[in-house]
């Protein structure tokens, strides 16, 4: 595989953001703000969902009201997380905490948009303190790992 | 007032030694630090976009604020505490920094604009509590408060790159 994270080093993107001396902290600011955001977003709904934080409404409205910007932040992150990716995707190659990242990500993305949004509408109301405590381990595992990649 | 010799004392104390040489416990204090910020901004965020009418317009404004408050003040304790841990790693380093003065200048602002929007426009939330676009006043509290807090990141972030130092 890492012949494909070279490729990665070198694209253009990766290149013009390695060589700038602005761009990547510019980035990284964008990528947390986005990151609060989307905690904000998750946390609402997900305490909604154990019986806590906005009791006065039911979880499919709270979740309705606040969907869009939880996907909005999403989009955020992902759209500032590749250039910074590509600018040192060699070091993430060898970085045990950026496969976790990835993996952690993926889970979370894959359940936010399957079984939680079907629990946060309505569905197996049984299942919505899992759902949350799921849902926020695995948004807690991408943040996690993703500030250890600066140290391993 | 020079602070200088008393950070200098700090800086050489066992615990601060502790945590800058700590190759777990440092970067433990600053993950704390960063996800707390989705504990603590995360919902300060939802409630100023409740204010400004970009979000959560059908949610009376007095649910948003009371319900997420007190898990906001949950996430700005650990802030706090983490982030005295990380000035007190490098009191000097952290002192000299531009970003950082800058920084505590701006979280003293985000705290003049929240007890005035408190003292205010809040305490007649009864009249426009379920208006998905709230009155003027309380809209540029939220724009303000996003605006600080967002510069509170950024410089927090920006603190690592030690530019403009001396």
């Amino acid at each position: 595989m890492q012949p494909l994270f070279q490729w990665f080093e070198a694209t253009l993107i990766g290149t013009v953001v390695r060589e700038s001396l602005w761009l990547f902290p510019v980035i990284q600011c964008i990528h947390l703000l986005a990151l609060a955001l989307l905690g904000g977003a998750v946390l609402a709904v997900d305490l909604r969902l154990l019986g806590l934080g906005l009791l006065d409404q039911p979880v499919d409205r709270l979740a309705r009201q606040v969907q869009p910007w939880l996907t909005r932040s999403l989009l955020v992150i992902i759209g500032t997380g590749i250039p910074m990716f590509l600018s040192e995707a060699i070091k993430c190659y060898f970085s045990p905490p950026f496969f976790y990242k990835m993996t952690f990500l993926l889970l979370a993305i894959i359940f936010t948009y399957t079984i939680r949004r079907r629990v946060t509408a309505g569905g197996f109301p049984q299942a919505q303190k899992l759902t949350a405590i799921v849902s926020l381990a695995l948004w807690f595992g991408v943040g996690f790992s993703g500030r250890w990649i600066a140290f391993y | 007032m020079d602070l200088i010799p008393f950070f200098q004392w700090l800086e050489n104390t066992p615990g601060s030694i502790y945590i800058r040489e700590s190759l777990i416990f440092y970067p433990l204090v600053e993950t704390t630090h960063v996800l707390a910020l989705c504990l603590f901004l995360g919902l300060i965020a939802m409630l100023d976009l409740r204010l400004t009418g970009l979000g959560l317009r059908d949610i009376p404004v007095s649910q948003v604020a009371g319900r997420f408050l007190p898990w906001a003040l949950c996430g700005f304790a650990l802030m706090a505490v983490s982030g005295v841990l990380l000035f007190y790693s490098g009191p000097l380093k952290a002192a000299a920094n531009i970003f950082f003065r800058v920084k505590m200048v701006l979280i003293l602002l985000t705290g003049v604009n929240a007890l005035i929007f408190h003292y205010t426009i809040y305490k007649r939330v009864v009249s426009w509590d379920a208006h998905p676009s709230p009155p003027a006043r309380a809209k540029l509290a939220g724009v303000l408060s996003l605006m600080l807090w967002s510069g509170v990141v950024i410089c927090g972030r920006m603190q690592a790159y030690n530019w403009f130092q001396k």
